[in-house]
């Protein structure tokens, strides 16, 4: 992009460099590690293209400084973001300030690039994107099927429980059959007693977890009708020989001012990540582990939150992990395997960002050009299909139905004398709306904002209300009422229609609410060949581009390698979506596409290819020939 | 599989990709030699992808000097021109490589490498030429077929806003994964001098249109004995003719080579950077599927033109009747 004639740019990224960045970073080097992105970013293009002008901000994307008017002053906005909360968040901005966006991801060998304009084509959000998955937390406390349940036991409940605030809740000690009564209990048995032994404390803690917990979840009959049982393990039997003083000394490990050097692995001379250890080797380094926290980094247990590049944490809730898996006869995973786990590690490569970057500025430059009809959603696959690699599409017309940039209103299930306010605001307001600053009104009653300026009466009032079921709020909210729930910086508003149901389904419907009214978009009409893009501002290339960066690493969607999917019929010009399933709500397969070739003449032979994805299932494709795309 | 084991060093700096392709593939990497003659901005985007990457070594070969084209398209070539003195464009390029991927040992050398022996061509595992005339490319070719051990050969054209890349892996095994079962793969590639000999008008009504293209700017460069990308917008009249006498040689519809495509191809000598890093990309990708032997690789042609998005890989095996 820094080829091109004069522009100017802004950049914008809250990251420093990392050594695993290095493989496909270019602009930064070993000696960069630890620097701001945003600004080692920026002079790199400078040494070979001194005369552009780039402005970085080592910054975070969603601060309330980056506001509609600061959007406004761009031609175009360049996403190369990692996560969805934040794309979304600036979706919102750019259809606020009407500053077309170019969104983009990349995954191992796959990515695609996406061009939206309000009004013109979907935005981000006219598709619903897959949510980060989410398990029931009975699937993780006691019936895990799957090592990531596993995973995820071992960090945010174990390694938070022993490690991190231990003012938290912490579902550890949650049975299927009784939660009540243990609070007391589990906060003695995890604590390690004056004085203790660090082996009989780690040997404890083991017995607990792996051998007491199972025995007590096994108690209960019903829940293993239909499952296999777990195997209760202790320690006496995982690993017989208490260790010995081995070269596990605190100077093998390097320096003790360094905390992050030290390792159990290299204490008990275990060299390859790669290698799946035996349930013997888990309880070893289980223990070591766990002494090694104890012993070199006693100030930050209590505060302590899973970093995947906190090479003992990694390693301690591998082991955990493994242990657990054993215990539920679940196959055994590689530190390597289970660190991308836990880690929400995206593999990531060279040549398909480049590929990705090379698409990206090839959209960026017509937008600048103001080519509007020549717009394309490109994906990068993996196999060919139909002979193509790089497979162009048109955008498609806004989703109708988007509450994002078309209005809808949204219908909410959720029984209203159970629920509180506090569950609407974190489980739908935040998680599902992707709002930061959330205001929530009904009619005209305030019920809740965040706000620097609130004064104390309002926050205790807010407070307050949080903790009220939605029935017993000031202004009552009961089935038939609709609420408005509205974001300042992102210029959002969405009416929500409360609709009350009393039961749901603890495994499919964990959060004990519905969403609905997000529907699929129906037959629309073919995206029409007259228009022009409304003149906004100038396309004068000297004005300032944007581009966005929480991590240079792109990445799509988080779950599933599956490139966004969309049926088209040609000729009666109806279009129907499927939605890549997430975790909790079946997709909506609906495949009418039918497929309809046209006979190809001597020039305009251009092929669409779209995909019906389903993560679930191997691809089927469908293929459809268009005369509309350009020459 | 024996071998050296991954230093600490490069499992964490290769970590990312080493989740893409495994540690083996990795290893691979790190024991292959690269050979480059011709540098234009997408090999240039190619050699970053390749050293980022972690080969053993990349060898560059280009006595050019830096040229403004050069220039706009080779983010590898420093901007400070008190570099340039008595430097190639290899050497030049080489030392900014360096400084990609330290594990990588980078290093430029002077020649007309067509006439070199087939002792310095079986040093390398891989072979890439660019901004050569087609006797080059295709003599090159030909010394890598006739090596007992396997040479991967590639080249890459980028001409404006449009690029080619060319595959010839010999005779190749590999093998795939399929649904847990290792399946072993065999494919027969052509040389370029082959492929580019099957008939026209036996090619499917599908074909790209670019490959046409570009073959008929490539022979009008032969004939005229022009300089690789040495064609201009005042050549267009003399392209066009030459386009209508090779149609009726091979029996292919006029249509089927646009002009307006063939105007848009030598309109500008220079290459337009993003399909540069596109090309690169490509290359870089099939590259490293080569070494490592994993993946189905390109058979034997992509093309990717800017002006319609596509990237298209077309198989072109000469056929018999």
């Amino acid at each position: 992009m820094a080829s091109q004639q004069q522009l100017s740019a802004v950049k914008i990224d809250m990251d420093t460099i990392e050594v695993s960045n290095l493989n496909r970073q270019f602009l930064f080097r070993r000696s960069h590690v630890g620097l701001s992105k945003a600004k080692v970013a920026r002079d790199a293009v400078l040494r070979f293209r001194p005369n552009i002008n780039i402005t970085p901000y080592h910054a975070n994307v969603k601060d309330p400084d980056f506001n509609v008017d600061f959007f406004k002053k761009f031609n175009v906005v360049l996403n190369g973001l990692d996560n969805l909360d934040a794309r979304r968040h600036v979706n919102r901005l750019c259809l606020a300030a009407d500053v077309p966006l170019v969104e983009s991801g990349t995954t191992g060998f796959l990515g695609q690039v996406t061009v939206h304009l309000k009004g013109k084509t979907e935005c981000y959000e006219c598709q619903p994107k897959p949510a980060p998955k989410t398990y029931p937390v009975c699937t993780i406390t006691s019936t895990p099927s799957k090592f990531v349940h596993c995973i995820v036991w071992a960090k945010d409940l174990l390694f938070a429980k022993l490690f991190g605030d231990t003012t938290q809740d912490n579902d550890l000690n949650v049975r299927s059959s009784d939660a009540a009564g243990s609070s007391e209990n589990s906060k003695d048995v995890f604590e390690r007693r004056k004085d203790e032994d660090i082996e009989d404390y780690g040997r404890r803690i083991f017995d607990h977890v792996f051998g007491y917990n199972i025995e007590m979840a096994l108690s209960n009959e019903d829940t293993w009708k239909n499952r296999n049982r777990p195997r209760p393990i202790y320690s006496k039997d995982a690993l017989p020989e208490k260790s010995i003083k081995q070269n596990g000394s605190v100077e093998k490990n390097g320096s003790t001012d360094d905390p992050s050097s030290v390792s159990a692995m290299a204490s008990l001379g275990m060299r390859s990540p790669q290698d799946v250890w035996s349930l013997m080797e888990n309880s070893k380094v289980f223990l070591e582990a766990l002494k090694l926290f104890f012993t070199t980094r006693e100030k930050e247990i209590g505060s302590l939150s899973f970093d995947k590049d906190d090479q003992l944490a990694v390693e301690f809730v591998t082991a955990a992990a493994n242990i657990r898996a054993s215990s539920f006869g679940i196959p055994l995973h590689s530190l390597f395997e289970a660190k991308g786990i836990a880690g929400n590690i995206v593999h990531a490569v060279a040549t398909t960002n480049a590929v990705i970057a090379g698409l990206i500025v090839i959209e960026a430059i017509k937008v600048l050009q103001n080519d509007t009809k020549n717009y394309r959603m490109t994906y990068c696959l993996e196999y060919p299909t139909k002979n193509m690699l790089l497979m162009p599409v048109e955008p498609f017309e806004p989703n109708k139905s988007c509450y994002v940039c078309s209005e809808t209103p949204l219908s909410l299930e959720i029984n209203t004398y159970q629920s509180k306010l506090r569950d609407f605001v974190e489980k739908i307001v935040k998680a599902k709306l992707g709002m930061h600053s959330p205001i929530i009104m009904h009619g005209s009653a305030l019920l809740y904002e965040v706000g620097d300026d609130l004064e104390e009466d309002m926050v205790a009032n807010y407070a307050a209300n949080l903790e009220k079921v939605l029935s017993e709020l000031p202004s009552p909210v009961t089935g038939g009422t609709m609420l408005t729930v509205e974001d300042m910086q992102q210029e959002l508003v969405c009416n929500v229609n409360i609709k009350h149901r009393e039961e749901f389904d603890e495994e499919k419907e964990p959060d004990g609410m519905v969403l609905v009214g997000w529907s699929q978009p129906s037959s629309t009409e073919k995206k029409e060949e007259n228009h022009r893009v409304s003149d906004v501002g100038t396309s004068n290339s000297s004005r300032p581009i944007a581009e966005l960066n929480e991590d240079a690493e792109i990445s799509t969607m988080e779950e599933t390698d599956v490139v966004p999917t969309k049926k088209r019929k040609l000729s009666t010009a109806s279009k129907n979506a499927t939605s890549p399933s997430s975790s909790k709500v079946p997709a909506d397969t609906d495949n009418h596409g039918k497929v309809e070739e046209i006979d190809d003449d001597d020039d305009d032979d251009d092929v669409v290819v779209m995909l019906d994805g389903n993560p679930d299932n191997t691809k089927t494709r469908r293929v459809v020939t268009s005369k509309n795309l350009c020459v | 599989m024996e071998g050296e084991e991954l230093t600490e060093q490069e499992t964490a700096l290769y970590d990312r990709q080493i989740r893409v392709w495994g540690a083996d593939a990795q290893r691979r990497l790190t024991r292959a030699a690269i050979l480059v003659y011709g540098i234009n901005g997408a090999v240039a985007e190619f050699c970053k992808n390749i050293v980022l990457a972690g080969v053993g070594s990349l060898t560059l070969v280009d006595d050019r000097g830096v040229t403004e084209e050069a220039l706009s398209a080779n983010f590898l070539i420093p901007p400070d021109e008190t570099l340039y003195e008595g430097k190639s464009l290899a050497e030049l390029c080489s030392d900014s490589l360096k400084d990609f991927n330290p594990m990588v040992r980078v290093s430029a050398e002077r020649g007309d490498i067509s006439g070199f022996s087939g002792d310095f061509y079986s040093k390398f595992d891989v072979v890439v030429v660019s901004c050569c005339t087609l006797t080059t490319k295709k003599l090159i070719n030909d010394k890598c077929r006739r090596l007992s051990k396997r040479v991967a050969f590639y080249s890459a054209d980028c001409r404006y806003s449009s690029g080619e890349i060319f595959v010839d892996l010999h005779s190749y095994k590999y093998t795939k994964n399929k649904l847990d079962e290792a399946i072993e793969c065999e494919l027969q590639y052509p040389s370029f001098e082959e492929a580019t000999a099957v008939s026209w008008s036996k090619l499917p009504r599908k074909m790209s249109k670019l490959y046409f293209a570009m073959r008929v700017i490539e022979k009008f460069e032969e004939k005229e004995g022009r300089s690789p990308g040495g064609v201009s917008i005042t050549d267009l009249p003399a392209v066009l003719k030459l386009k209508n006498e090779l149609c009726e040689a091979q029996s292919l519809k006029e249509s089927q080579i646009p002009d307006a495509l063939l105007e848009r191809l030598v309109s500008s000598q220079i290459e337009f950077p993003p399909v540069c890093a596109i090309l690169g990309g490509v290359l870089g990708q099939e590259v490293i599927k080569a070494i490592s032997g994993k993946g189905d690789p390109l058979k034997n042609f992509f093309l990717f033109d800017a002006f319609d998005g596509k990237g298209v890989i077309e198989d072109i095996s000469s056929r018999d009747a």
